[in-house]
């Protein structure tokens, strides 16, 4: 079957723009990875390279070499893993108290709730610092992981999941005489999978991506996360570009993995307060 | 209105489901903002510990510091810069992505990579490309014959460096919900436009544009409260400078807080930070949301 020319045309300009965009897009990105696999010297040449000429992973072990960069990948993973752990629980139960069960204040509760995204962290940022001092928690895994444990955002989510359940279940669990705990470990936690998908790549994203509050509440090398660790590269006395850039590329594969792996999660997540269905 | 007593054991139960969430929340939400609004009255030790009570004082300095004003500047053009046009790239490439071609979905997943890119990373990298002797964006410039300046040293230009930066990480989750909104238009719309002989940039600025409308207001304030509270990038690239043209108020407290232990004076530049995010989500939620369009 042959199509009229002008279509195909068309279609090839179409595919042409999508890609000149998209390598635009990524272009810091790529940069990086190329950057990564060139020796400093091939790096401070003029014109600025695109390509490098004798590609190497040279740079990628002098990370592993300079920085303790597997323990910060394992301080970050700890961390994250610890903190979509209780997005999940906290999460899940607030949820359920919001959709399944009746009480008096429960529409008062859930403003308080929602009350807590108008609240900038970093607007209590330094109570929160006086606070992990106090409790002697600098330096700790729970120090970095605590207080984020609790999420409106992911209570907002999984209550809409929750509220898509029949309602006839509940009663038929009731009726057979089901306590409430257990309906929600029983029925609703495994009909709302791809909700608590999204609220743990959420969770995951963020805490891993932190900055701020890692750099201020950690001071021993061996406590520091990905982001803070990587960052340090940036004030040594010569910035090594490539070493830095393989750095920066060791630490943005892993969330980079989990875009690909859970587009369709995330995707949801950043949509479901943006547009009213 | 007389508590039963099913009413109060339901709110128990109700209560013992959110405590998790309500301890967290009163630990390290609502106490802290309430003790941020306390320290801002009061003078501190470099330890945290108070001294003595201070009244509004510190609000007072605040008005007439020179310092936190050019940080409200600088703020309010981190925003100028940042939000509208990052939205607007937003549109135009949610646009392009919003076609039925076989593996879009490739494309789609290359330009929104960047929600997956924390901000320290995309700062070391925009740093890179920002360097003047080895960064490639001003030697692209001088291929079009425009010297490049000297990205983060120059005052008037180095904002507009934490803009480009700040700009190039929102743009994923600028696309992903500005292509949701485009998504959710009904082609009978865009049948019938056509029918009137709506055609090109008449259809987008007539039609696309007025529907995307709700995901636009709301990119708005997403992207607004995110400029308001950067700071990886800042710290990254300028540290505040050259001479405070990067010192935006977030910057400007952990300057103040843990540079220069003035907790005190840094608690009420927090409290302007709250101020004017609280004001953007009433915004939000009240005025902006009534004249958006719905269909």
């Amino acid at each position: 079957m042959s199509r009229p020319r002008p279509f195909v045309v068309r279609k090839a300009g179409a595919y042409l723009l999508l890609a000149v965009v998209a390598i635009l897009v990524a272009f810091p990105l790529l940069i990086a990875l190329s950057y990564s696999l060139m020796s400093e010297s091939d790096i401070v040449t003029f014109p600025p390279p695109l390509l490098p000429a004798h590609p190497s992973l040279d740079n990628y072990e002098k990370v592993i070499a300079t920085i303790p960069i597997g323990r910060y990948l394992l301080n970050s993973f700890v961390v994250s893993g610890a903190v979509v752990v209780g997005h999940l629980v906290t999460a899940s139960l607030a949820a359920y108290a919001f959709s399944f069960l009746v009480f008096r204040g429960r529409n008062l509760l859930f403003f308080v709730f929602l009350s807590t995204l108008m609240i900038p962290w970093e607007a209590t940022i330094i109570p929160n610092y006086m606070t992990i001092r106090s409790l002697g928690w600098l330096d700790t895994y729970q120090g970095l992981a605590v207080p984020f444990m609790a999420t409106a955002f992911g209570t907002f989510l999984l209550r809409q999941a929750f509220m898509q359940i029949p309602r006839e279940l509940w009663d038929a669990a009731r009726i057979d005489g089901a306590s409430s705990f257990r309906f929600l470990r029983a029925v609703v936690i495994p009909l709302s999978r791809p909700a608590l998908g999204t609220v743990a790549i959420y969770g995951f994203l963020s805490t891993y991506n932190q900055y701020f509050w890692p750099l201020l509440i950690t001071n021993e090398t061996l406590m520091r996360t990905t982001q803070v660790g990587i960052a340090q590269l940036r004030f040594e006395e010569s910035l090594r570009w490539g070493l830095v850039m393989a750095g920066v590329i060791m630490v943005a594969v892993p969330t980079l993995a989990l875009l690909v792996l859970g587009q369709r999660q995330l995707i949801r997540g950043l949509t479901a307060g943006a547009v009213k269905g | 209105m007389r508590w039963t007593a099913r009413d109060l054991r339901s709110l128990a139960i109700g209560l013992a489901y959110l405590a998790p969430s309500l301890v967290l929340f009163a630990v390290f939400v609502f106490i802290p903002l309430g003790r941020t609004f306390y320290l801002s009255l009061y003078n501190t030790r470099a330890t945290g510990a108070l001294t003595t009570f201070n009244g509004l004082d510190h609000y007072i300095d605040l008005v007439t510091s020179a310092t936190f004003r050019s940080g409200l500047v600088a703020t309010g053009l981190f925003a100028i810069y940042t939000v509208p046009i990052g939205i607007a790239l937003g549109l135009l490439l949610a646009v392009l992505l919003n076609q039925r071609l076989r593996a879009i979905s490739v494309f789609r997943t290359m330009m929104t990579s960047t929600i997956a890119i924390s901000a320290a990373v995309g700062a070391l990298l925009w740093l890179l490309l920002f360097n003047p002797s080895i960064g490639l964006l001003n030697y692209v410039l001088s291929l079009i014959g425009i010297r490049g300046p000297e990205w983060l040293i120059q005052p008037a230009i180095a904002i507009i460096a934490v803009s480009i930066t700040t700009i190039w990480l929102t743009l994923g989750t600028n696309i992903i919900v500005l292509l949701a909104g485009l998504q959710g238009i009904p082609e009978e719309i865009y049948e019938a436009a056509r029918l009137d002989g709506a055609r090109g940039v008449r259809m987008f600025m007539r039609i696309t544009v007025p529907m995307v409308s709700p995901s636009l207001f709301f990119l708005l304030v997403v992207d607004s409260v995110a400029v308001l509270q950067a700071f990886t990038q800042i710290h990254l690239l300028t540290r505040g400078g050259p001479v405070d043209a990067t010192r935006t108020i977030v910057y400007g407290i952990y300057l103040d807080a843990f540079q220069n232990f003035q907790f005190g004076f840094a608690s009420a530049e927090s409290v302007v930070l709250f101020a004017l995010v609280l004001a953007l989500t009433i915004i939000q939620f009240g005025v902006v949301e009534r004249r958006v369009f719905y269909q």
